[in-house]
């Protein structure tokens, strides 16, 4: 099955059009020496066909019946009419805006998604978008080396490890040193950056301290004051937040974040095994010239009437090419449009009943599994809506439960070789009370059977 | 209280309804308010659960979200009903030119038709439901897939193993760098060799990309025939070049017919060659780059492979590298740990799953000299089981013919069009063609760009303008394999009618276009005060009534 119009007489005019016998006579320019030797695919498929082996490899996913896993990717409610909106042909099938007169329509939902995530950052300027959270605070921390003319980056251990290995494979390409922060993941620890570490190691020559908020365990950091241990030091403060949690948390612009990036999946996009995701940057108008990224401006039209375009685009690779701030061209449009919808669709009492029934969740799941005796928290720093517990034997039980289709978060040794029997539990506004029972009642079980 | 009438704006040029919005003291004249604009205290859409009362016992007795960190003022996010919202966004929509609305030769960027089938599949709950982070017994769906793909895209593009991990176009190539750099530090001549040479026909992403990864950029020139001048390359290569990136068929359309040749300079040198495999549409079945001798190139899985574009995204930028790139790739990969690759892959183009076969991604560290992670998770899931479908649909013999009726498409037009416009290099094209509007400019002083214009208002998106750089007042057409005879047909007619119009009317064309949604924009002012967000007005605090009118049209 192919989608081409062409009968083989239609083909047969245009190759006399052309003045050619054969279409073989169009690839005479590639030289015998280079040209295909083989080409080994299956045979087509008609539809019912494709379909049955979608169905195939999606049956051999199983989805859990109860999942506490979170850890950068969330379960979260993706409202019907977000996938209607990001469905319609007329933003699935449209190119990049580049000409702005049939493309108002991107432009546009491009321009309200900027206000957003400027709006609920307390930000001056939001890029169209990035690649993911990771990749976004990786070009974060490239930005702040040009602002500050400083060539090391600092990253606390409580940032998701995926986002530090993306961000030091970015670094790695123009020799910017990265380096580590260390948590306070001690026994009585607070689960927390460690404020002598950033006093210690953040200095003159670093350019932006990196922190999560909430961090990897889904501690809280005291922001406030690591912007000022950061910006004391002449360095600028970047933070990786979760969207959802700004209904709640004080917005990263109110407490000195300079650049502000965040993973965008829990904004509508489905978890799809890990993407497509939607990077979110945001900075201060006045490093504008430094952002990566695609800007959509207003303007008016030659008849005065609002539009929009794409501008600032000396930034860019196809002006600048290698002057440009960053490589970046295709980047995840239609993704922040599903989060435009989202916040829209939420608006502002929607995402804070979110946030706060997540916050909510994640107490009661505690509680639950503190009065059955299962777990207690790993940490003494207050969290957000995701919890690093101690549970004995809990990589072994982790791997128990999956049989019974239960996924209980994630198991921390593995990247934290000091977090053994920890696991790093996930809250959302679709944890329900019937799955934290069946959590607790789950694990009891394989305590009895252990 | 603020409030939009729903009266139709006075419009000179005919192009329908609009509204009028007090907006700063001044009333503007919009075609679709903002979200903010839309916006009524106290509206809403979704609402959720509250937590029960037993959860509100148990989460009492918890320590709270302390007061400090908590956010001083509520987000002034927009408040509307189920239906404002979809009316907007269908308002927007209509707006847009888009594949499924209407042709797109847009030069560059392969805009085929996206077959639904797809986006079905994307929607399966097994799929778009499953966590990155599952553990591998629940996800070996999603493994196999990518292992599939993987396997698929080696054998297209003759490469030894395949990353699916870059996002896109771009971000492939950033892989295909790092990749490079970390081959060269493993001989010891990281530090010697610095130099990556572009053509002057290249996207700007690659020189871009090169300064990303560290690296200076050298232009090497074309040649007459719009190849690249060998002797210009044999003169730039040397002890510091890292590599040299190539887009083949260049984005002139022409296919490098020197290529044997270059690649052996390029060799000899000790550099890599990198493949820009943006117009890989024009050569599948035909040429391998992988078999010919190109150690690394990237797939736009957005253009080659059908997955639609979104507005600019999400893509996905897949690298296939030779053997001695393939221990650089980023980790991890997709692996098959357990069973036989060659059944795992007859029974999975059969519709079967292999008993015993298991899949596992690449434990942490398990493979030192991988350039490390360029994403989170597996990269772009959604975008690769789209091309999966795609390719399994088309099959072989489908990709052959993609490619074989892609360029005859364009050849097509390339006969058609040649007395309307000047073709700078007239020779056999392969995806694509360049056409300039020189003589335009010259005779009329019409350009490129009001051609580009002109043509809007005949409901057909434009071809790419002013690039290649190389080429002055660039048309750069492709057409693709998608579109019928008669659409090619009807846009060969509207070219030469503005052709015509360009001897005729100039004025006419310099004032395009005329029905689309809007006239053209001012940029200039956009770029000299920037207005990239919304700005809520005092009154807009948290509390205040952002109202407006549902209008009716």
């Amino acid at each position: 099955m192919t989608y081409s119009p062409h009968t083989d007489a239609d083909r047969a005019a245009m190759l006399a059009v052309i003045g050619v016998d054969s279409v073989d006579d169009l690839f005479a320019d590639i030289p015998p020496s280079v040209r295909a030797s083989r080409f080994d695919l299956p045979p087509p498929l008609t539809e019912q066909e494709v379909r049955a082996e979608m169905m195939r490899l999606a049956g051999r996913n199983r989805i859990p019946e109860v999942s506490f896993l979170g850890a950068g990717a969330y379960r979260r409610l993706i409202p019907a009419v977000v996938d209607e909106v990001v469905a319609r042909a007329e933003f699935a099938t449209a190119y990049t805006p580049y000409q702005p007169e049939v493309s108002q329509g991107t432009l546009q939902s491009i321009y309200e998604f900027q206000s957003l995530i400027c709006e609920l950052t307390a930000m001056e300027v939001a890029s169209a978008s990035h690649y993911d959270g990771a990749t976004a605070t990786a070009e974060g921390a490239l930005m702040a080396c040009r602002l500050t003319g400083r060539d090391r980056v600092a990253v606390s251990r409580a940032v998701h490890p995926q986002v530090r290995r993306v961000l030091a494979t970015y670094c790695s390409g123009p020799g910017i040193q990265v380096v580590e922060v260390d948590a306070d993941l001690g026994e009585d620890g607070t689960g927390l950056t460690d404020a002598d570490a950033v006093s210690r190691l953040v200095d003159d020559s670093v350019a932006c301290l990196i922190v999560q908020q909430p961090n990897m365990f889904g501690n809280l950091e005291p922001v406030a004051d690591l912007a000022d241990a950061t910006h004391a030091a002449g360095a600028l403060f970047v933070t990786l937040v979760d969207p959802v949690s700004l209904a709640v948390l004080e917005a990263p612009g109110r407490y000195g974040s300079d650049i502000v990036t965040a993973e965008g999946q829990p904004l509508g996009i489905p978890l799809a095994f890990g993407g497509p995701y939607l990077g979110i940057m945001a900075a201060r108008m006045d490093a504008v010239r430094q952002l990566p990224g695609r800007l959509v401006g207003a303007t008016r039209d030659s008849a005065g009437r609002r539009g929009y375009v794409l501008t600032l685009q000396a930034r860019e690779q196809h002006i600048r090419r290698e002057k440009a701030a960053s490589n970046i061209c295709t980047n995840q449009a239609l993704c922040a449009l599903a989060a435009t919808a989202y916040l829209a669709a939420l608006g502002p009492e929607g995402l804070r009943e979110a946030a706060e029934r997540s916050v909510g969740q994640a107490r009661h799941l505690v509680a639950a599994l503190g009065r059955a005796g299962m777990a207690t928290p790993r940490f003494s720093a207050p969290y957000f809506s995701e919890v690093a517990v101690r549970v004995p034997d809990g990589a072994r039980r982790h791997a128990a439960l999956v049989q019974e289709g239960i996924v209980a978060g994630l198991v921390l040794e593995t990247e934290y070789p000091e977090l053994a029997d920890t696991l790093l539990l996930s809250a959302t506004e679709l944890t329900t009370d019937v799955e934290i029972e069946r959590l607790v009642h789950a694990l009891a079980g394989e305590a009895s059977a252990g | 209280m603020t409030t939009l009438t729903d009266r139709p704006a006075p419009d000179a040029s005919g192009r329908g309804a609009a509204f009028q919005s007090p907006r700063g003291g001044e009333t503007d004249t919009v075609l679709e308010p903002t979200l903010f604009e839309r916006s009524h205290s106290g509206r809403r859409a979704v609402r959720f659960p509250p937590l029960s009362p037993a959860a509100e016992a148990a989460a009492a007795t918890q320590p709270p979200i302390p007061a400090a960190a908590r956010r001083s003022a509520p987000p002034r996010l927009p408040e509307m009903s189920e239906l404002d919202l979809v009316r907007h966004f269908n308002r927007l929509a209509r707006l847009n030119h888009a594949i499924d609305i209407g042709f797109y030769p847009l030069g560059s960027c392969t805009m085929k038709y996206n077959p639904k089938v797809n986006e079905w599949a994307a929607r399966l709950p097994g799929l778009a439901g499953s966590h990155p982070l599952d553990p591998g017994a629940m996800s070996q769906g999603s493994l196999e897939l990518q292992w599939l793909l993987s396997a698929l895209l080696a054998e297209i593009g003759g490469f030894a193993a395949v990353s699916l991990q870059p996002a896109a176009g771009a971000h492939g190539e950033l892989t295909g760098m790092l990749m490079t750099r970390a081959y060269h530090r493993s001989r010891g001549e990281g530090e010697q060799r610095r130099v990556v040479l572009v053509p002057d026909s290249a996207h700007g992403t690659n020189p871009a990309t090169a300064s990303m990864v560290g690296f200076a950029t050298r232009t090497v020139l074309s040649n007459a025939r719009g190849g690249i001048d060998l002797d210009a390359l044999r003169e730039a290569l040397g002890p510091d070049t890292a590599a040299l990136m190539i887009t083949n068929p260049s984005t002139l359309g022409i296919f490098e017919d020197q290529i044997d040749e270059v690649l052996e300079a390029v060799h000899a040198a000790g550099a890599i060659a990198y493949m820009d495999g943006a117009n890989l549409n024009a050569i599948m079945g035909r040429f391998r780059a992988g078999e010919a001798g190109f150690d690394v190139m990237h797939f736009n899985l957005h253009k080659t492979f059908s997955t639609p574009h979104g507005g600019g995204g999400p893509g996905a930028g897949p690298v296939g590298v030779s053997e001695r790139l393939a221990p650089f790739l980023p980790a991890p990969l997709p692996r098959l740990v357990a069973g036989d690759p060659a059944t795992v892959l007859a029974n999975a183009w059969s519709g079967r799953s292999t008993p015993g076969a298991r899949f596992a991604l690449e434990e942490p560290g398990s493979r030192p000299s991988a350039i490390g992670q360029v994403r989170t998770f597996g990269g772009n899931f959604g975008m690769h089981l789209r091309a999966y479908a795609y390719i399994r649909a088309n099959g072989g013999a489908g990709l052959r013919e993609v490619t074989d009726d892609a360029v005859l498409a364009a050849n097509y037009l390339r006969v058609r069009l040649q007395d309307a416009y000047e073709l700078p290099f007239d020779r056999v094209c392969k995806h694509e063609v360049v056409f300039s509007a020189r003589r335009q400019k010259r005779d009329y002083g019409v350009s490129a760009l009001d051609v580009a214009k002109a043509i809007l208002d005949e409901g057909i998106h434009p071809p790419t303008i002013y690039f290649p750089l190389i080429v002055e007042e660039a048309l750069m057409i492709e057409p693709t394999e998608t579109e019928s005879r008669e659409t090619l047909d009807h846009f060969v007619d509207v070219m030469e009618a503005i052709a015509a119009r360009a001897q005729e009317d100039p004025q006419a064309l310099r004032q395009a276009p005329r029905t689309t949604p809007v006239g053209r924009l001012d940029e200039a002012t956009a770029a000299r005060q920037p207005d990239l967000a919304w700005a809520f007005s005092s009154a807009d605090g948290p509390d205040a009534d952002r109202t407006t009118g549902e209008a009716s049209r």
